[in-house]
């Protein structure tokens, strides 16, 4: 395991979020993700696993609850979450880069109107990111162009270019075509070797035993198990979980 | 009893497309047609940008905001536009004099300027509506990757949702501009010297009761539907490029 801060960088507490008074997706969700962690999100469809992705970023406002990141609550109104957004970067299922920007300008926009960066020194960076995930030649690409898997590598470095804190994956391969699968999560293997702090909900359940540190099962909007992933597997406790791997696995 | 009945009808198809005012009464029509475009386009162009206030006015959160777009909105959109105009034209407008003045020595500003911003207010109502289509066309996860990026919603729109939705709103914004065309007849009603007052005058100054019309029919139809067509064919071309 990493070596983890006593503080949680984000700190998730009594979280709920209902959608319509009766359909609850999170309840009393409780949750302390420190500096530097591997956590990953499994669970069934509906169970709420990604709502509480994105409420840590406040792309779904909870009904109830907290949401400290690196000290603030920034589930309260009068937090401007536009400057701790610039700090947790997001990637999402179906990539959403901008289909009428080139690679670069995708990887440039936030930088340079979000962080006043010069375009010049965005570039760079970008250069220097689209390297790392084998994409130099692609900078100058559209959307369109590019594959499922080099698309979501692209979403990758866009989130990276703002030099984020902590980094958000919304079931990030579940849109992929298999053979894609493995160049995505290499590159987020990569990204954790780099001491990254990752938040990731997936399917992806050879991912979650080999790179994540801990485990966390949700169902009905319930956080259920939340361990290490030799444990999880081998040790499930609660029998929601057990049914679960035993038809996933 | 059956020959006068015949001569009659013959002379109605006569009259009908006795077009032998054209030679005195041409200028009419061309600066009617003139007349006529320069306040379609002019209403629709002066439209956008009170347009895309009240699309986005219509789109937030703020209900205040919203029903105040949404009641302009029904307003304008649900009275028909030859009571608007009277009563921006007439009624305002006798309280705002406009001096005298002609562009193009035919269009009196006295009487375009009331006039176009009568329909202008009647086309933001249509184009706001187009707009906010268009805005809620585009993919959810595009706002929503901009403002994960840390984006504010004003840049979000501005860089990443507008420059898409200008693609489904483009041909919605022709055609309106298409029925603003025929739409603006109306100001002949109330005095403007565009295409209908042309076809009117002249039909009142040579007892001709349908051929001025017949003209002015074909006219319409010579400028709407080539431009109905360009734009399908627009639209299509521009589909083809869509699938990102």
């Amino acid at each position: 395991m990493a070596i983890t801060d006593n503080t949680p960088i984000i700190s998730v507490k009594n979280l709920t979020k209902r959608f319509t008074p009766k359909i609850c997706a999170l309840n009393d969700c409780n949750l302390d993700i420190y500096k530097g962690q591997v956590v990953v999100i499994v669970g069934p469809s509906g169970s709420g696993k990604s709502t509480l992705l994105r409420s840590l970023n406040l792309l779904e406002v909870p009904t109830e609850g907290e949401i400290i990141f690196d000290g603030v609550n920034i589930a309260d109104k009068n937090v401007d979450i536009n400057l701790h957004r610039q700090r947790m970067g997001m990637v999402f299922q179906h990539f959403n880069l901008f289909p009428h920007m080139t690679v670069m300008e995708n990887l440039t926009l936030a930088p340079t109107k979000v962080k006043n960066m010069p375009l010049e020194e965005a570039k760079a960076l970008a250069r220097e990111l689209l390297k790392k995930v084998g994409l130099a030649d692609r900078e100058d690409a559209y959307p369109i162009q590019l594959s499922g898997g080099q698309k979501q590598r692209i979403a990758i470095v866009r989130a990276l270019c703002m030099q984020p804190d902590v980094m958000l994956f919304d079931e990030p391969t579940s849109a992929l075509d298999p053979e894609m699968v493995g160049e995505v999560l290499q590159v987020m293997k990569d990204l954790a070797a780099e001491n990254m702090t990752m938040v990731v909900v997936t399917h992806e359940m050879g991912f979650a035993r080999e790179v994540g540190e801990r485990v966390i099962f949700m169902d009905g909007g319930h956080i259920l198990e939340d361990k290490a992933p030799q444990e999880f597997f081998t040790n499930p406790e609660h029998p929601r979980l057990q049914l679960f791997l035993s038809k996933v696995l | 009893m059956t020959p006068v009945v015949l001569s009659t009808f013959g002379t109605m198809v006569r009259t009908m497309f006795d077009f032998s005012f054209l030679p005195g009464y041409l200028p009419y029509f061309t600066q009617g047609v003139a007349y006529t475009l320069l306040l379609a386009l002019g209403a629709v162009l002066i439209a956008i940008i009170p347009a895309l206030g009240l699309a986005l006015m219509r789109l937030s959160k703020n209900k205040f905001i919203n029903i105040i777009a949404g009641g302009y909105i029904a307003i304008f959109r649900s009275t028909p536009l030859y009571v608007q105009l009277s009563i921006i034209y007439l009624g305002v407008f006798s309280m705002i004099k406009i001096p005298t003045f002609y562009i193009f020595g035919f269009v009196n500003i006295a009487m375009f300027i009331p006039g176009i911003i009568s329909l202008a207010l009647n086309s933001a109502a249509y184009v706001a509506e187009i707009i906010r289509g268009g805005i809620l066309a585009v993919d959810q996860g595009q706002g929503e990757a901009a403002r994960s990026l840390g984006l504010t919603q004003g840049q979000s729109m501005r860089y990443v949702v507008l420059p898409q939705a200008i693609k489904n709103i483009l041909p919605s914004l022709a055609n309106e501009l298409i029925t603003m065309i025929k739409e603006s007849s109306l100001c002949g009603a109330i005095g403007m010297y565009e295409l209908m007052w042309a076809a009117k005058t002249v039909g009142g100054a040579t007892f001709l009761t349908m051929s001025p019309y017949l003209l002015a029919a074909a006219v319409y139809f010579c400028i709407n539907f080539p431009a109905g067509k360009i734009i399908e064919l627009l639209e299509r071309r521009m589909r083809r490029g869509d699938h990102r």
